[in-house]
């Protein structure tokens, strides 16, 4: 194996693009928990965002036009299960799963006439000064506007989540949707706009696969991203830090062991691939999970 | 004087099937305490969450300071100057004591305000609350003067209380008394309701009763007698339960230096409880909630197990034996919580009968359930405890509270237990239930079987039990007779009020 073929810069520079789709779908998906709804549909929001993404860019020539129809489309799909958990009162994790095989299907469908071309150009970065650092430029300021949105995105939440009377309340309801209703926040609403932003957020971080990091469109192309954003929530214990945390991991082990293939490691590829999911599967475990939202996945119904 | 503060005239309210309001009229007048009596299913909850905002009448209106009042969302009325404590708190668990109150507020300032508001509050009201704290690492009483605090930050004209004391010490109960006169001598007015008539005859001006959602009559309080209240709710005149002498038996069931480690994280430990109880006795076990009680009843019905030699029943110990083989030789528990403890809210009466009389009726033969049988012992029960449904294939869930308690307590009585332990027997039962079952508690004694019943009612022990003892931080006090204890003494068996300060109020 010929380690010196792995440069540390490149590395951890390619570290932060590949965890860039699963923060932005896990972000998204962090404030649907909080505000008490488990949404397990998030692989089908971000292949549908992805598809949507690609075929707006590839139509318009823009890629912050392809963006925007992404989180249409994540938020479209999310709207559908919001529609069906909300006011139907069918159950979250099925409703949630149905969501991930529909949004497969879909994208299929839609993305037929879009295999084999390719994504219109989304440039890097490179910021002014910053970029011109050695070593640290080009690790974290010279990349692509989307990373920065990811990030950008985390600390929004964050603040949100402490700080806003908005954010108060929506974990109010996630917590205690009896008592939020009895003091007259509207449960529903409150639970319908964090559904469509977690699936708008899944959908930028689908796009993000295919516009910028692969970038074409394949079917099937987010194998398994959405349910690792899943994961990555549980294991921040729904807080935003921690939850960048867990996919700079996951991020980073991932580009480490395709760096390990290319370098001809001797460990079987087959290991060498499941080392992301291993290693996220260990820290989950080994880290003392937080307490989840107290009205996480239950249905509410005013009358009750 | 001037127009009364809230004038409610011809309220109506029908749900499908019920009329839960009916043509609902009377006045509150300013800093007036006005108790609101009935019994389950009365009417009064629907009343409040209509003046609150909650629920929208049919037809009717309501007049706030002369000026027609409509709110259609508890915002608007909080707005107006109503606020209301909630009988399940409406609290937040995970959040810390500031946030839970800026949630109650239409215009929170900054936490840090909010917790200077709130000290400033509470030392004002005499009710110790750091606003710092988790409100799920609260006790019952302190979660509650989060909600009262929570109130009175929006200095309201009404306060509403839906069963304020019903987790409270009488030393707790005190102070909130001490409170709330203090409040209406402001110019608040309170409406308060609760079940326990004593209090409401301390306590209020006036007193409305509903029954069947429609205004059967005002008193004042203080010159009628519970009874006469009571049977105002109830419509005809109240059986009140029967003690009758009898001589102690033999003791059946000794519990040697039981003590456990606490099964969970916010449970209590049991320390070195030592108890007697004789056939044909009822023995009364007091205290707040949390003090052991729950894992006492765990202990006592086999779901926690102990050191063998811990519980001697009869000639033999019974520490390590599952539930299923102490119901076998005649130990049975009718736990609390009735939905998801005491029966499976979505199973059918007689699915239910099945799960804790099987053993004892003989309702299964080689795996077998004799579904038959199941179901006659459940028309027993229903018939012989006088339990409203339809028929045994209801569920569980769909019956009231009280009838469900009627239910899962009948289950246990019909199955002629030597000893039986339930907890908390009347817990939100109404007057007519709550005699009812406390009468065939009676009568089960009479029989020879040995009850304990443990309860944070206290009236309801003296009225019932033989002998008291109090639970408290998992100790037992030493049991005495209840004839003849004073609430002082009974206060003081129950350890106090902890950190409190007896009407410590600033005048």
């Amino acid at each position: 194996m010929d380690l010196s073929a792995i440069n540390p810069v490149l590395l951890l520079a390619s570290l932060m693009v590949a965890a860039t789709p699963i923060l932005l779908a896990a972000i998204g998906e962090l404030v649907v928990e909080r505000a008490g709804v488990l949404n397990l549909g998030v692989e089908g929001m971000m292949i549908t965002g992805a598809v949507c993404g690609f075929v707006v860019a590839v139509n318009s020539g823009s890629p912050w036009l392809g963006f925007l129809g992404a989180a249409a489309g994540g938020a479209g799909l999310a709207l559908i299960f919001g529609g069906l958990t909300q006011f139907l009162l069918s159950n979250q994790v099925a409703t949630g799963l149905a969501l991930t095989l529909f949004g497969l299907g879909l994208s299929a469908l839609v993305g037929q006439g879009y295999i084999g071309i390719k994504a219109p150009a989304f440039p890097d970065w490179h910021i002014p000064l910053l970029g011109d650092i050695p070593i640290i430029g080009p690790i974290i300021f010279q990349h692509d506007p989307m990373v920065y949105v990811g990030l950008i995105f985390v600390a929004g939440v964050w603040a949100f989540l402490t700080y806003s009377r908005l954010g108060l309340v929506l974990r109010a309801v996630g917590e205690n949707h009896e008592a939020a209703h009895a003091l007259g926040y509207d449960v529903i609403k409150v639970r319908l706009a964090a559904i469509i932003f977690g699936g708008a957020c899944a959908g930028l971080g689908g796009a993000y696969l295919s516009l910028v990091r692969v970038p074409q469109w394949t079917e099937g192309m987010t194998a398994g991203a959405g349910w690792i954003a899943l994961a990555i929530v549980v294991f921040a214990s729904w807080r935003p830090w921690r939850l960048l945390l867990g996919a700079y991991l996951f991020g980073g082990i991932t580009v480490l062991q395709l760096n390990l293939q290319a370098a001809g490691s001797a460990l079987p590829v087959e290991y060498l691939s499941m080392t992301p999911y291993l290693a996220t599967i260990a820290v989950l475990v080994i880290m003392r999970s937080g307490r989840a939202p107290g009205a996480l996945g239950q249905i509410f119904h005013a009358s009750r | 004087m001037n127009t009364p503060l809230l004038q409610l005239s011809g309220l109506t309210k029908a749900y499908p099937g019920v009329i839960a309001n009916k043509n609902v009229s009377f006045d509150i007048e300013r800093g007036e305490v006005h108790a609101l009596l009935g019994e389950n299913g009365a009417g009064k909850s629907t009343l409040v969450k209509t003046i609150y905002g909650l629920v929208e009448p049919d037809s009717g209106t309501m007049l706030l300071e002369g000026q027609p009042f409509i709110p259609g969302e508890p915002r608007a009325a909080r707005a107006a100057g109503i606020a209301m404590v909630f009988q399940h708190f409406s609290l937040f668990d995970a959040m810390n004591v500031a946030e839970n109150i800026a949630l109650g507020m239409e215009n929170p300032p900054p936490q840090r305000e909010i917790a200077a508001q709130v000290r400033a509050m509470s030392d004002q009201y005499g009710l110790p609350l750091d606003p710092d704290r988790i409100v799920g690492e609260l006790s019952a009483g302190e979660r509650q003067r989060v909600e009262i605090i929570r109130c009175l930050l929006q200095d309201p004209k009404l306060l509403i209380m839906d069963e304020p004391t019903s987790v409270l010490t009488p030393q707790e109960v005190a102070i909130l008394f001490e409170t709330l006169r203090k409040l209406s001598a402001e110019g608040t007015a309170i409406l308060y309701i609760s079940h326990k008539l004593e209090e409401i005859r301390t306590l209020c001006d006036k007193a409305t009763v509903l029954r069947m959602g429609e205004v059967v009559g005002t008193c004042d309080p203080r010159a009628t007698s519970a009874r006469e209240m009571a049977e105002l709710m109830v419509g005809s005149t109240l059986h009140v339960p029967e003690k009758p002498e009898r001589p102690a038996g033999d003791v059946v069931l000794t519990l040697h230096g039981l003590s456990a480690a606490a099964p969970h994280r916010f449970g209590t430990a049991l320390k070195e409880i030592n108890l007697e109880v004789r056939e044909g006795e009822i023995l009364g076990i007091g205290g707040v909630a949390g003090n052991g009680q729950d894992e006492l009843v765990a202990a006592l019905s086999g779901e926690m197990r102990v050191r063998a030699a811990m519980l001697h029943y009869k000639n033999r110990d019974i520490g390590r034996l599952s539930p299923n083989r102490r119901r076998k030789i005649g130990v049975l528990t009718a736990p609390e919580e009735r939905i998801g403890h005491a029966a499976a809210p979505d199973m059918s009466l007689t699915e239910n009968t099945v799960l804790t009389a099987a053993t004892r009726q003989e309702l299964t033969s080689r795996g077998f359930v004799h579904w038959a049988k199941a179901r006659a012992f459940a028309e027993g029960v229903i018939g012989g405890f006088d339990v409203r449904t339809p028929g045994p294939d209801n569920a569980a869930r769909s019956l009231s509270g009280g009838n469900l308690q009627k239910f899962v307590i009948g289950r246990e009585v019909m199955q002629n237990p030597d000893v039986l332990v339930v907890n908390q027997p009347t817990w939100g039962v109404d007057a007519a239930a709550a005699a009812a079952i406390r009468q065939a508690l009676l009568d089960l004694a009479a029989k020879g079987a040995a009850v304990i019943v443990i309860s944070q009612d206290l009236d309801e022990l003296m009225e019932i039990a033989d002998r008291f003892a109090a639970l408290n931080e998992g100790r037992l006090s030493a049991p005495r007779p209840a004839k003849g204890l004073t609430v002082e003494e009974i206060g003081l068996m129950l350890g106090g009020a902890h950190d409190m300060e007896v009407a410590h109020v600033a005048e």
